[in-house]
């Protein structure tokens, strides 16, 4: 046998005396905000594809810009720095991931100021904060800078599907809307060419929210590693799609059909990236069911009766209000409690 | 006799890294009699005993030396012959104090006279419950509650359903895998005494599906046995072990809010408090030793010690043949709900399952953050709590609301603190949430 030194154990040495557990999974908020950042990859590489050095001049002006403001917040407010723990950086893909490309960059860097001081270390920082801090640097981006939000250019789309021009100056919901409102009729049928060109990204919209595909593809990265559970983003789309399909069925003439919503806008970042954000969102799995249904409700009814052509932001945003409600509301039935229906009192 | 795979699934729980394999393969070995035994007066759940002993008075082995304070409380024994040497407040495993005996064994290990009940299944189950409770047994797995108070169950609470719980849920932990492996005939006799006791139709031993050899143990030992009899084969999977989850696994029912086992006609008893009923009735002998799995990575012989109630950890880990490595921590039972330690001069009871000791690249020092409310918690909690919103109202000491929303229904198992990325103390935040409500209530009563 190897002789092995035998040392006694000092009782100095065992200065950790820790409730129990003694154990632990591994996971910490670090990483599963790294996990969030690598499942963004493929549909940063599409932006990178499709919109060029704007896709990178925007990610990078927004990630900066955030994880800047949250140390200088934190310093202010003169607590520990806070930034290791990556969650400026998401916010920052994610609030780049909701511009359109032309926007300049000083304006991103102002939705960063307001997504990270306004939305999230007013009010304390991770996990206090109400709202997606990066819908709201979208928001207050779309309500201050109407136009740069709405600008989308001209541009010709190297598509991997062979070069297909971009016969449009806005995105397909808007275009939609648009054409809606002035004739009353639909702009175009949307057929399988469309629909392979909006899966792929080779469409007009935010630089993060045109491939459905790159999109998918991170959140089954996600659900993979355990990061989200499948409820929000599947009861949102799910949701999504039954109204979107009841609409059509009702009035083709004046509706899209499902599988257009269900590629356009920001659907697919909005249901599998945003609502799916922890802080925000339920911590019951029926709370989260509720959540995505209720993004899915009202998602399309401003995409059908509201101003503006896209409900993703509003939805997510309107639903993180009453998220404490919903929390409330679903909590599980303990064990060994009776069935609240069921009152069988002996 | 039969063996089946468990129909009921719990709710949430966790997979830690079992790190069975560390003892799970070493025979059960007898520790030699120390040059000092520290008996603690408080060795179960209740009101701790009183000593019936005075320094200088010579003792043998199984003569009681603390006796039962009320109904909720248990005899203590001499583990072996000697003289007692002190009697003072000691530390106790979970950190508090309790009187102790202190005992320097003579070496003879001499018993007391002891009166065995070979043809126990004439005698009368209340004389056998009386054997129970004089021979000073308590629920081994956990919490050590009374074994003659469950035991006694009144007569409007028949019980139709005996569970033996050999899950050995806890990561390292193998004293009871041993003993299933190395006493399955005793313990199977043993759950027919409580079985005939207890006036239960149907026997359930279950155990978890990583350990075959134990179920095959198991099942040869019941073999024979008479009735409704069943090895349940149990997934592995942290707290299949915990009382109102065996039982659910077991027969589909929860135990209510606040109640207990009988209220479900069930009633649980561990493997290794079955087999000292047995020893008890059959052999006469007062419970003064037991199985205690020394582990952990810097253990240089991990091993399952047979020790005499009142060793030293001190003692057991140089029987173990001291450490390797650096500690860290040092565990007083499994890592999901022991209670760490902050010295080895702290003495066994009956409720030592485990003594582990962790390295330190096993002990995660992290601060904890606010709740990013991710969920998990909620997800792995098996009474289906939510653990992040009760934590936050002990935070803020609002206890009306966490009491509302069940924090009193925590079993402590440590699901939710295992799981949490934010590393919140949620467990420390239950304890501290419950025992201030019952205080409250003490309170007011009193
Ligand atoms: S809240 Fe209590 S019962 Fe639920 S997982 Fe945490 S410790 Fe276990
Ligand atoms: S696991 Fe931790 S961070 Fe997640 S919801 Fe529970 S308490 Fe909050």
């Amino acid at each position: 046998m190897a002789e092995t030194e035998t040392k006694t154990v000092e009782n100095e040495a065992l200065r950790i005396v820790s409730t129990s557990p003694h154990a632990h999974s591994g996971s910490d908020v670090q990483h599963i905000m790294l996990d969030v950042i690598i499942a963004l990859v493929p549909a940063f590489l599409v932006a990178c594809f499709f919109f060029g050095w704007d896709a990178i001049r925007l990610t990078f002006a927004c990630v900066l810009g955030c994880v800047a403001v949250e140390a200088l917040c934190r310093k202010a407010m003169g607590r520990d720095l806070g930034i290791a723990d990556l969650s400026a950086v998401v916010t920052g893909i994610l609030l780049a991931f909701n511009l359109p490309p032309s926007i300049p960059t000083w304006m991103a860097v102002v939705g960063s100021v307001f997504a990270i001081a306004v939305a999230k270390q007013v009010f304390g920082g991770i996990g206090y904060n109400p709202f997606n801090p990066a819908l709201v640097g979208r928001v207050v981006l779309l309500i201050s800078f109407p136009v740069a939000m709405t600008r989308w250019s001209q541009w010709t789309i190297p598509s991997p599907i062979g070069t297909v021009d971009a016969v449009t100056s806005a995105t397909p919901l808007g275009l939609v809307k648009t054409s809606l409102l002035s004739s009353g009729t639909l702009p175009y049928s949307f057929d399988n060419a469309t629909m392979l060109q909006m899966f792929t990204g080779a469409t007009n919209g935010c630089i993060g929210e045109v491939s459905a595909a790159a999109l998918l593809l991170g959140g089954a990265y996600l659900l993979w590693r355990r990061c989200i559970t499948w409820h929000t983003p599947a009861f949102y789309i799910g949701t999504v799609a039954v109204f979107s399909a009841i609409l059509w069925a009702v009035d083709p003439s004046h509706n899209m059909p499902p599988h257009f919503h269900l590629l356009a806008g920001g659907l697919m970042l909005g249901a599998i990236f945003m609502a799916t954000d922890m802080v925000t969102s339920p911590v019951t799995l029926k709370g989260m069911a509720v959540f995505g249904i209720g993004c899915g409700v009202l998602t399309m009814v401003i995409r059908k009766w509201g101003g503006y052509p896209e409900g993703v932001s509003f939805a997510i945003l309107l639903m993180n209000s009453i998220t404490p409600l919903i929390n409330r509301a679903t909590r599980p039935r303990v064990f060994g409690h009776a069935r609240k229906k069921t009152p069988d009192k002996k | 006799m039969a063996r089946t795979k468990a129909q009921f699934k719990i709710n949430g729980g966790v997979h830690p890294s079992y790190h069975k394999g560390l003892a799970a393969a070493k025979a059960i070995a007898d520790m030699p009699l120390p040059a000092l035994l520290r008996v603690s007066m408080s060795q179960h759940l209740g009101a701790p005993a009183q000593p019936t002993v005075a320094k200088g008075d010579t003792v043998k082995r199984g003569q009681v030396i603390g006796e039962a304070a009320g109904f909720i409380s248990a005899a203590v024994h001499a583990p072996t012959s000697g003289t007692v040497k002190a009697l003072a407040p000691a530390e106790t495993a979970t950190g508090a104090k309790a009187m102790a005996v202190d005992i320097e064994p003579d070496g003879e290990d001499a018993w007391v006279e002891l009166t065995t009940h070979a043809c126990w299944e004439e005698t009368d189950p209340k004389q056998l419950v009386e054997i129970v409770a004089d021979t000073g047994i308590c629920g081994m797995g956990g919490a050590g509650f009374p074994t003659h108070v469950k035991l006694s169950p009144p007569p409007e609470k028949p019980i139709d359903t005996l569970i033996i719980n050999g899950a050995e849920c806890e990561p390292y932990l193998t004293a009871d895998h041993r003993l299933m492996l190395e006493y399955a005939d005793q313990i199977a006799e043993g759950a027919a005494i409580i079985r005939k006791i207890l006036g239960a139709e149907k026997l359930i031993v279950a155990i978890e599906d990583n350990k075959p050899d134990a179920i095959d143990a198991m099942e040869t030992a019941l073999k024979d046995m008479k009735g409704d009899v069943t090895v349940l084969v149990l997934e592995t999977g942290y707290p299949q072990g915990a009382e109102k989850q065996q039982i659910f696994a077991a027969i589909g029912k929860e135990v209510p809010s606040g109640g207990l086992p009988m209220d479900v006609g069930a009633v649980v008893e561990n493997v290794g408090t079955t087999l000292a009923v047995w020893d008890a009735v059959v052999n006469g002998k007062p419970l003064t030793e037991r199985v205690t799995t020394v582990t952990g990575f810097p253990v240089q012989t991990p091993g399952n010690v047979r020790s005499r109630i009142g060793t030293l950890y001190s003692d057991l880990l140089d029987f173990c043949g001291g450490t390797t490595g650096e500690v860290a921590k040092v565990i007083s039972g499994g890592p999901m709900m022991g209670f760490a330690q902050h010295s080895l001069d702290v003495t066994t009871t009956k409720t030592t399952s485990g003594l582990l000791f962790l390295a330190p690249d096993q002990v995660s020092e992290f601060t904890s953050m606010p709740c990013i409310s991710c969920g998990r918690c909620v997800v792995a909690c098996p009474m289906y709590l939510v653990p992040s919103e009760i934590s936050q109202m002990i935070e803020a000491e609002d206890y009306e609301t966490a009491e509302e929303i069940s924090v009193l229904d925590c079993i402590e198992c440590g699901c939710c603190a295992f799981e949490c990325p934010a590393h919140r103390p949620l467990v420390q935040h239950m304890k501290q949430g419950k025992s201030h409500i019952m205080l409250k209530r003490r309170q007011k009563k009193g």
